[in-house]
């Protein structure tokens, strides 16, 4: 017979993200025993699948395993497969890659915070309930989504799984009049992204718990580049990104976690935002400068208003890029592949994504080898769900509301299971003990 | 000639997903940027984890879209369940109709068969991935890796027209 303090609450199928995740967190005297994340989504084995394939097409093999950021798979892949291979894509080539980051980031952040985080704000259970009361926001809302999704047309030839990214370059490069043309959509959807900003800064839960954040670091601001640094203020590189991590194997699920340099940590927006918000471009910062005093920040729903700001960011990136580049045809000749081993890193919506692949004498892959950013905000996550568990019992809170609270952190990692759960680790260990990859 | 079932003002649909990435889910979120006050009148989302978290229910559904192939018995026994409760199936995207890429397992030599066996047998894999057409009855299908836009589009408007919606 349960005790009263003494309880388990179970969350099947979490909706409103992708794929599949059940919850189960079990309290005893009051006190947070353990709080698990059941990922059962089933494994589709792309590692297996690619050994022997032709390192050309790799990457669009590979890319069908996300569906939400196909794109950062392709290039990661790609980028992954020229490191291997010592080719090295032109300046327009990274325009254009960049390019098709800020479509993606626009695309993917709007069906996230406006599909399946606006409801919480706004306290209703589903867009289809905004609609009902306050259609020119859903409108607006949409209208961002779109401007990132044609902005990924033109590029990239389609929003998921798209045809012109390959290994050398584009195989196609879009003419200058459509490339303006997109900026223009850009523009008139700038003030409504600026817009919900305002509505996701005013409503950002509190929480706090100290963690550790990496992220790609450079210039720009960008997803593709740069060095791979820690919150805690050092950088290390690209290659060794595996000698830091330990992977983590939870029997109750079919995804592994990870820890950098034996601790949990978080990949993503959050983690973006406080290594590289002074890298913002200039109109975004002139514009948002009232909430970038809010970062760096160790407020996991925080993730959100990054990921707000990002859009804002992406498009002043892109309107840019649009409207000053003169795209020229490349000749781009089938590229010769070398036998190498070979490393990608990149920032895909969710958080750092790293390839490391090797290509055979006969061009063909060897091993493929790739960490996913769901996999490493996994530990992170979870001790992000005892503590808000624990703060809500602390204060007398109902089970209901905890459950409520529950699936609401998560939420804010925009999790993407399909993705978490590609990784393959055949040798089970059991809980508590891990293995140094 | 009537219509293949009584005539409705608005159809009930679920979208739900098996083992696949979930692309064709994010091409249909994207097709709403276009279609979403137009579709609301003549769709009710009984069963979409994707757009409402409250009243999920697989009970009398008009219409069941199905993407992903079906890789565990646990799958498959629910996709009976949607079969039963469903007057018009279709299955969206490649891994739905064909199986692949995720039935890429099928077909791995025995030495890589052997490497993820602890995998399968741990979570109550299936011997082999499926199409959803192996396991139930499917009305329509929509291919493509990720569905082909025009095709979804046309068998909608054909689910439209065989319930009367206008
Ligand atoms: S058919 Fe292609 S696009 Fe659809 S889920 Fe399968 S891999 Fe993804």
């Amino acid at each position: 017979m349960h005790k009263e303090g003494d309880f388990e609450i179970k969350v099947d199928s979490l909706s409103k993200i992708e794929g599949h995740a059940d919850l189960e967190v079990k309290v005893k005297n009051r006190k947070v025993e353990y709080a698990h994340l059941k990922i059962s989504e089933s494994k589709r084995f792309f590692t297996q699948a690619v050994r022997g394939k032709s390192a050309l097409n790799v990457a669009q093999v590979v890319s069908r395993i996300c569906g939400t950021c196909s794109i950062a798979h392709l290039l990661c892949c790609i980028e992954a497969v020229e490191n291997a291979s010592g080719i090295i894509p032109s300046d327009q080539t990274m325009v254009l890659r960049n390019l098709t980051m800020d479509g993606l980031m626009i695309r993917d952040h709007a069906m996230h915070l406006y599909l399946f985080c606006l409801p919480d704000v706004m306290n209703a259970d589903s867009i289809l309930e905004i609609a009902e009361n306050d259609r020119e926001l859903v409108e607006k809302a949409f209208e961002v989504k779109s401007a990132g999704n044609e902005l990924s047309k033109i590029i990239a030839g389609r929003a998921v799984h798209p045809p012109y990214p390959i290994v050398g370059g584009f195989s196609r490069v879009p003419p200058n009049d459509e490339a303006r043309k997109i900026a223009h959509l850009l523009k008139d959807a700038r003030d409504h992204a600026l817009e919900f900003a305002d509505i996701f800064r005013d409503a950002m839960p509190l929480f706090e718990r100290k963690t550790h954040f990496v992220a790609l670091k450079n210039q720009n601001y960008e997803f593709i580049g740069g060095e791979l640094c820690s919150s805690e203020g050092y950088c290390i590189s690209r290659k060794n990104f595996l000698e830091h991590l330990n992977r983590v194997v939870k029997p109750y699920s079919q995804a592994t976690g990870f820890e950098f340099e034996g601790r949990e940590y978080m990949v993503g927006a959050l983690a973006r935002m406080n290594l590289n918000r002074e890298a913002l471009h200039p109109d975004t910062k002139r514009d948002l400068s009232s909430m970038l005093a809010y970062f760096p920040s160790n407020n996991i729903y925080m993730n959100n208003l990054a990921q707000a700001i990002e859009i804002v960011n992406c498009i002043d990136h892109a309107i840019e890029k649009l409207e000053t580049s003169d795209f020229k045809k490349e000749q781009i000749s089938l590229p010769k592949l070398a036998a190498g081993e070979g490393v990608g890193v990149i920032e895909a919506p969710r958080g750092t994504l790293y390839y490391n692949l090797k290509i055979n004498n006969g061009g063909l892959i060897d091993y493929i080898n790739l960490v996913i950013p769901t996999a490493q905000n996994m530990v992170n996550m979870e001790k992000d769900m005892e503590k808000i568990v624990q703060d809500n019992l602390d204060v007398g809170r109902s089970k209901e509301r905890i459950r409520v609270e529950l699936e609401r952190i998560i939420r804010a990692y925009d999790p993407c299971m399909s993705c978490a759960t590609h990784f393959l680790k055949v040798r089970w260990i059991e809980e508590g003990s891990r293995k140094r990859t | 000639m009537g219509l293949p079932f009584a005539k409705k003002d608005k159809i009930s649909v679920a979208w739900v997903t098996f083992a696949c990435s979930e692309d064709s889910s994010i091409l249909f979120l994207e097709l709403l940027n276009q279609h979403f006050f137009e579709w609301i009148k003549k769709l009710e989302f009984r069963h979409c984890r994707m757009l409402k978290e409250k009243g999920n229910s697989l009970d009398d559904i008009d219409v069941a879209f199905i993407e992903g192939a079906i890789a565990t018995e646990e799958d498959a026994k629910k996709a009976k369940m949607i079969r039963e409760n469903a007057k018009l199936v279709v299955s969206v995207g490649a891994c739905a109709c064909t199986g692949m890429p995720s039935a890429q397992r099928n077909v791995f030599d025995e030495k890589t068969k052997e490497e993820i066996r602890l995998v399968i047998e741990r979570f109550g894999h299936m011997e082999k991935v499926h199409p959803i057409k192996d396991i139930i009855k499917v009305d329509y299908e929509v291919p493509g890796c990720p569905m082909d836009e025009k095709i979804f589009l046309e068998t909608l408007e054909r689910c439209f027209k065989e319930f009367g919606v206008k």
